[in-house]
């Protein structure tokens, strides 16, 4: 497998990361260092092993369905780049 | 009093119980350092001198009453992805240039409990993505070590290049730090300091910065071995907020560090001799099982088979959920936004202009591993890779108590030495990443000099929830190696 220029243009696009065209070729090659290096991991027989999914074997714990905290939106939105009202404000979803 | 700053943690903590200096004295000798050896090793983002002073005078108020917590007027440097109420919390990103938490993280609030004080924040790699400190928006950090008759500047390791160099270099008594692989026990070794990765689970993610969720854990950076056991004690707690934080007791191990090692197993996992790894390092390996069998430890050989893969699956497993971690980073509810033609313009020039090139190369990995078509080969295939080398681990656990490794392959690199080639740099945390993979203790300490006079370290790595045979085997090598060089103070 090799990444390919529109590979690049895709995975891009699904991460929302702006890429100029001439960055486009240059950052293939380092994808594909990075992944020709990871195919080694073809050679572990991982015949009826199970996937990880958490180091600790825990069930994730359920809490109380109650009402701890809340009557903080002057809190939530300190940090929004543009409020207003009690509301975040941004640019146009729907047309 | 400048020699307030060259104490250890626990020594000053005993010293301003015992009155012979206050708070605020310790707080401003530690202020004064900092003031003339940052602009050389920039390794403080944000200094909170006043702030600092308010926390001290507040603890010489409870110690002059005999009251008091356990790190009661002691000053300590927090990594920058902390977050910290009312002070700026970047993850040394531009995205979140101007983000100032209005919560605080659990480990820091741990410590606030106790009554330490905080100097300020500490640099790192940006989003904790990097091995060198040069992926940082503040630009890197210098290591305080130079190579004998040499003023080539060195990286102090990554991510916590900032929390190695401070404590390295006496600009604060300890640091919080964290490792997602090997982020803690890379930068303490390249700086001679001490620094522990808990057991996945013991410290609460609460308010850290998140990168890879299943591979993320706080832990301190200090002087010694005792320092390290008192803060990752304080550091550590069950907590609500953070799902996967283990609902269990944190033990006192400064009650227990000094009970030595004999009788127990020490295993040395022959994978860990690569090729192409210094006699010297390999030296003091041997150097190491030789005091852990004087002080009646059992050497066992044991094999981990599967560490070559560590890595490869690491970039798989770490980037795929920085891909999803990092998602938040939208420009719309926190952090810095940039203006676009539609809301998808806005997206991608949010992201393009405030993340670094490393951060964009591992969230692109990422999308990649996880997209249709690929996910099978990649992601599920680097799961059951981590499943094979826990595996590993518990099998040669029945042989042994714990291992011991060298904690790098090299002492700490030139600036700008492996930046060039993203693989090369990630191959600095070849012994480090199976302990995260595995989410297992594991402890970096000093143990010698090289020959250029650069500290070189060894690592403990233990079973789950066994902090204790870590900080044991440990204190018995630290006690064995005495070593007590110091960078030599260039910087002011």
């Amino acid at each position: 497998m090799s990444v390919t220029p529109d590979d690049v243009r895709k995975v891009a696009r699904l991460s929302r990361i702006k890429i100029s065209d001439e960055r486009v070729e240059p950052m293939a090659q380092e994808l594909n260092g990075i992944l020709n290096w990871i195919e080694q991991l073809n050679e572990v027989d991982v015949e009826g092993v199970e996937p990880m999914t958490s180091v600790v074997e825990m069930s994730l714990p359920m809490r109380k369905d109650e009402i701890t905290d809340g009557n903080r939106s002057d809190e939530v939105l300190a940090n929004a780049p543009n409020s207003a009202d009690g509301f975040f404000v941004v640019p146009k979803v729907v047309e | 009093m400048s020699d307030l700053t060259k104490l250890t943690l626990t020594d000053a903590v005993k010293g301003l119980k015992a009155k012979e200096f206050s708070s605020r004295e310790i707080t401003q000798a530690h202020l004064d350092v900092i003031e003339k050896a940052n602009p050389a090793l920039n390794a403080f983002t944000e200094v909170t001198s006043e702030h600092a002073l308010g926390m001290a005078d507040a603890a010489d108020t409870k110690l002059a009453k005999g009251e008091g917590g356990l790190l009661a007027g002691a000053p300590l440097g927090v990594k920058e992805l902390f977050c910290t109420k009312g002070v700026r919390t970047t993850a040394c990103s531009d995205i979140l240039s101007n983000f100032v938490p209005t919560y605080e993280s659990t480990v820091t609030q741990n410590l606030w409990n106790e009554d330490a004080v905080m100097l300020g924040k500490l640099n790192m790699d940006q989003f904790a993505m990097g091995s060198s400190n040069e992926t940082s928006c503040f630009g890197n950090v210098i290591n305080p070590w130079r190579r004998e008759g040499e003023d080539t500047q060195l990286a102090p390791g990554g991510s916590s290049g900032g929390s190695a160099a401070s404590v390295a270099a006496d600009l604060c008594l300890a640091a919080t730090a964290s490792d997602t692989g090997g982020s803690i026990r890379q930068p303490a070794a390249f700086t001679g300091t001490v620094g522990i990765k808990p057991t996945y689970g013991r410290a609460s993610r609460y308010g850290m910065v998140a990168f890879a969720s299943s591979l993320d854990q706080a832990g301190p950076i200090t002087k010694s071995v005792e320092d390290a056991a008192l803060m990752l004690e304080i550091m550590c707690s069950a907590d609500e907020k953070d799902s996967t934080s283990l609902k269990i007791e944190t033990p006192k191990w400064t009650d227990s560090l000094s009970n030595g090692v004999k009788g127990m197993k020490i295993g040395i996992p022959k994978e860990y001799r690569v090729d192409g790894m210094s006699d010297e390092i390999e030296g003091l390996w041997q150097q190491g099982i030789e005091w852990l069998k004087a002080a009646g430890a059992e050497i066992v050989d044991v094999s981990l088979p599967h560490t070559k893969y560590a890595l490869p699956a690491y970039y798989i497993v770490a980037p795929a959920e920085a891909s999803s971690n990092l998602a938040r980073y939208d420009g719309m509810r926190y952090g810095v936004r940039q203006e676009g033609d539609s809301l998808d313009d806005v997206y991608s020039t949010t992201r393009a202009e405030g993340f670094g090139d490393e951060v964009k190369r591992r969230l692109m990995i990422g999308a990649y591993v996880l997209s249709a078509g690929y996910y099978d080969a990649y992601y599920l295939k680097a799961q059951k890779v981590r499943q094979r080398i826990l595996m590993d681990f518990e099998e040669a656990y029945k042989e042994c108590d714990a291992l011991l490794t060298p904690t790098c392959p090299s002492a700490a690199f030139g600036l700008g030495e492996k930046s060039a080639d993203p693989v090369e740099m990630y191959l600095n945390d070849i012994f480090t990443v199976t302990a995260n993979l595995a989410g297992l203790p594991a402890m970096s300490l000093p143990v010698s000099l090289d020959k250029q006079g650069l500290p070189l370290s060894l690592q403990v790595i233990g079973k789950a929830l066994d902090e204790d045979t870590c900080f044991r085997v440990s204190k018995v090598i630290e006690d064995a190696a005495e070593f007590d060089a110091k960078a030599s103070n260039w910087w002011s």
